[in-house]
């Protein structure tokens, strides 16, 4: 079964890692719905 | 997570059932991963912010994982988030993420 594919999706992205637009773009290509997504900052 | 981030999670748990939702991770290391992923299942371990012994237990992946791969399209992948693959200990993330999930998730 799909992980991302219809789910409400919510995104904590890293500064120092994966950005949140960066993931946020690639869910969206898995038939994720976006609902909420951040960049952390671990400093 | 930030004290913003924990509300976030917690009230959008909420309003759409927390079978419904799957968090995503992008941090860059694996312990980095595994406190945030078990944030969003077993509660905040620091006890600091609005999920300090609020057990949710989300589906939660990091976004390198093979299972989200797999889902996502392959160009926007590579475009996204190739780069920063190739410096992060992918193998390390998985582990981490994976034994949170197995203990603590509640919806796999």
């Amino acid at each position: 079964m799909a992980i991302l594919d219809g789910k409400k999706v919510i995104i904590i992205g890293d500064r120092d890692g994966i950005p949140g637009p960066a993931i946020e773009a690639c869910a969206k290509t898995a038939g994720a719905d976006v609902v909420y997504s951040s960049t952390e900052c671990f400093v | 997570m930030d004290l913003e981030n924990q509300k976030r999670v917690k009230d959008l748990a909420e309003k759409y059932g927390p079978e419904n939702v799957v968090v995503l991770l992008g941090a860059a290391e694996g312990e980095a991963a595994g406190l945030a992923a078990e944030t969003v299942t077993a509660g905040d371990p620091t006890f600091a912010g609005p999920l300090a012994g609020v057990q949710l237990g989300l589906t939660v992946y990091h976004i390198c994982e093979d299972e989200i791969k797999a889902e996502v399209d392959p160009g926007v992948y590579d475009e996204q988030i190739s780069m920063m693959e190739m410096v992060m200990d992918v193998d390390d993330i998985h582990n981490e993420m994976s034994s949170v999930r197995d203990e603590f998730c509640k919806y796999l």
